[in-house]
């Protein structure tokens, strides 16, 4: 009984290598790919048009935050979508299909679940008392300073080890992919981030990620229909003879589930459920739409579409298994597939379409980098000039252009930052950084904001003191497990036990904030208590919420 | 604006928004968790039922269609909120603020 609640708590968290966004490691350079190359130029010279066509168009603040909320639902949804399907979720989510078949869909899954919560108690909150960062709604009837200087603190921590992550995992996966070099790479991926949030905000960025989640879902929806072509449609016939084939046979159609340590296993389906709702890159997308009936449409749509991108990757999964698995053209010679299970879609994808569509499907999942890495830019450099320096250093007494100005040098700061960063951790393991985002959004960003919507007695100091609590405990914790304090700094022992401390932040954090909230007798708690009733009522009717900019 | 907001607080409709939308936003978030749950359990404590073939000459277990169909649940709930949301509570919405907006 006692392994069976092991087992379980296990399978409530998603594997920690399915997010492991960096390919880490020593990575084979690939010989030069043309059509690749090629291909990716066609993306890039588009997005830069895309980029062209937006600062045509962005003015104001409001158009560069938020694209003037003119985004409509279902563009919000397929960028929304776009963010999710990353590289990371195709090429490992269909390497997980490929090794241990059924345990591909249970992750899955464990991903989208997410989304419906999101719906049904964050977006239309969100959208009715916000503007452009989710500071908005945290500091709404708290005190601007301290709250915004923790939520953008936050926010950033957020995006920085979420960009370290991405940038190191872009120069590798380049190599493997096209053959360039690494330092090339990173560098391309820092100079195009910098030049569409740059020139084309919010506008530019939504449209690059909406284009690249256009690309990547005709790619997939391609690979799925002839991996079925392959088995004249007869998906039983799939499923049979990837029995047959695949070393582990029968036990591909059932749960496997893979047991490390349980603690650490909980505390990171922890962090991904709640850090997801604590994402700033993830969360500014809703204020790119003109209402609450908008952002609620986008969620809709991006549950639908995540959903259909989790099946195509089953079924690219097993048709890997059918296709690339039995292809010894794939293989090294200890039979091993070469670039590792990572490497499953994109072997497939030459199985079926040749040098043209693997050329298509890496530049796909170039681009898929590019459009993210944009997002993580502008969260950042919103958390700077809009919560930073309007509202703390200047206490909201600020120009709407000088605010632009700070934000727009924020984004080259961070596009050098992100550059000398990823060459920095070139030969890092980065792996644990998007765990440790995450964690850090669980246990700051999360608490904050969804107890400043909910909970009546939430005050100034019960949110700075829990907040700041959850992220140096999430962030200490962190350090000072066995992922860092063994693995990268060498020493011998962990001081702290397990792997991810999501568990314990998210739980000082919310203790602190309800505590610290309660105890909290001071007149300016009294009157912060005072006004949840009008934001109450904004939330609920968005009665004075910002609309769409007209021009 | 202060008014307004008393103004909707009084309001009988508001009452109903309110209470409609908890009720609809916590049961849908209910459902969605127990059905996830359930999954998680029959994976932990039976995975066998998951394991079973639909029918003897097949190789496709129960697990293929009871996942497949998680991924359409969690889009159909979503659906279900977004349809009552859309409509009726935001006619509730329209109603209240028209007349505070007069």
């Amino acid at each position: 009984m006692k392994s069976k609640l092991l087992t379980l708590l296990v399978l409530l968290a998603p594997s920690s290598t399915l997010w492991a966004e960096a390919l880490t490691g020593e990575v084979e350079r690939q010989p030069l790919n043309i059509s690749a190359i090629t291909m990716f130029l066609i993306f890039v010279l588009a997005t830069l048009g895309i980029t062209y066509w937006a600062s045509k168009q962005s003015k104001s603040t409001s158009d560069y935050y938020s694209a003037g909320g003119r985004i409509t639902g279902f563009q919000n949804g397929v960028a929304i979508a776009g963010d999710f399907m990353s590289a990371a979720s195709f090429l490992g989510i269909a390497a997980l299909v490929f090794t241990t078949g059924y345990d591909g869909l249970i992750y899955s899954i464990g991903f989208l679940v997410g989304w419906p919560i999101i719906l049904f108690l964050i977006a239309e909150r969100l959208r009715n008392l916000g503007r452009y960062t989710f500071a908005d709604v945290a500091s709404y009837r708290l005190k601007q300073i301290p709250i915004r200087t923790l939520s953008a603190c936050g926010s950033l921590v957020v995006v920085a080890f979420y960009l370290i992550a991405q940038m190191v995992g872009a120069g590798k996966l380049i190599e493997l992919l096209f053959g360039l070099n690494y330092h090339v790479a990173v560098v391309l991926v820092g100079v195009l981030m910098v030049l569409y949030v740059l020139f084309g905000g919010m506008l530019a960025t939504t449209w690059v990620q909406i284009t690249k989640a256009i690309l990547l879902l005709f790619g997939a929806s391609f690979m799925a229909l002839m991996v079925l072509k392959y088995v004249n449609f007869d998906i039983g016939q799939l499923f049979k003879q990837a029995v047959d084939v695949h070393a582990k046979g029968d036990a591909i159609m059932s749960p496997g589930g893979l047991v490390s340590d349980p603690i650490s296993a909980i505390s990171l389906g922890l962090a991904l459920m709640f850090g997801t709702a604590g994402l700033p890159h993830i969360l500014m997308r809703f204020f790119t739409v003109g209402d609450a009936k908008e952002a609620r449409k986008s969620v809709f749509y991006a549950t639908g579409l995540i959903g259909y991108f989790y099946i195509l990757t089953f079924i690219i999964g097993f048709g890997a298994i059918l296709m690339v698995g039995t292809n010894p053209a794939f293989k090294d010679a200890s039979g091993a597939l070469i670039g590792g299970a990572n490497m499953a879609a994109v072997h497939l994808s030459d199985a079926i379409g040749g040098s043209l569509f693997l050329g298509f499907m890496s530049a796909v999942s170039f681009a898929t980098i590019l459009a993210v890495v944009s997002g993580l830019a502008l969260a950042g450099a919103s958390a700077v000039s809009h919560d930073l320096y309007a509202n703390v250093i200047k206490k909201g007494k600020v120009t709407e252009k000088s605010e632009l100005r700070v934000s727009k040098v924020t984004v080259v700061v961070l596009g050098i930052l992100a550059i000398l960063l990823g060459i920095a951790f070139e030969n890092q393991n980065v792996a644990f950084m998007v765990a440790l985002a995450f964690t850090v959004a669980a246990s700051c960003n999360f608490p904050i904001l969804i107890l400043s919507m909910y909970w009546k007695n939430l005050t100034t100091r019960g949110a700075t003191v829990g907040g700041w609590l959850g992220l140096v405990s999430a962030v200490v914790m962190m350090i000072l497990g066995p992922t860092i304090w063994v693995s990268v700094l060498g020493h011998e022992h962990a001081i702290f036990p397990y792997e991810y401390p999501a568990l314990f932040s998210i739980v000082i954090a919310f203790a602190s904030i309800i505590v610290v909230s309660k105890l909290d007798n001071s007149p300016a708690a009294e009157e912060e208590r005072a006004r949840f009733l009008p934001q109450f009522v904004r939330s609920q009717t968005g009665l004075g919420a910002s609309g769409a900019v007209s021009h | 604006m202060k008014n307004s907001y008393s103004q909707i607080l009084d309001d009988p409709r508001f009452q109903e928004l309110v209470s409609k939308r908890n009720r609809l936003s916590w049961t849908l978030s209910a459902l969605i968790l127990i059905v996830y749950l359930a999954f998680i359990f029959l994976i932990a404590f039976a995975p066998q039922v998951l394991g079973t073939r639909i029918s003897a000459d097949s190789v496709i277990t129960w697990g293929i269609p009871i996942g497949v169909g998680l991924i359409l649940f969690a889009f159909i709930l979503t659906g279900i909120y977004v349809r009552r949301a859309n409509g009726e509570f935001d006619r509730l919405t329209k109603a209240i603020l028209d007349e505070v907006q007069q």
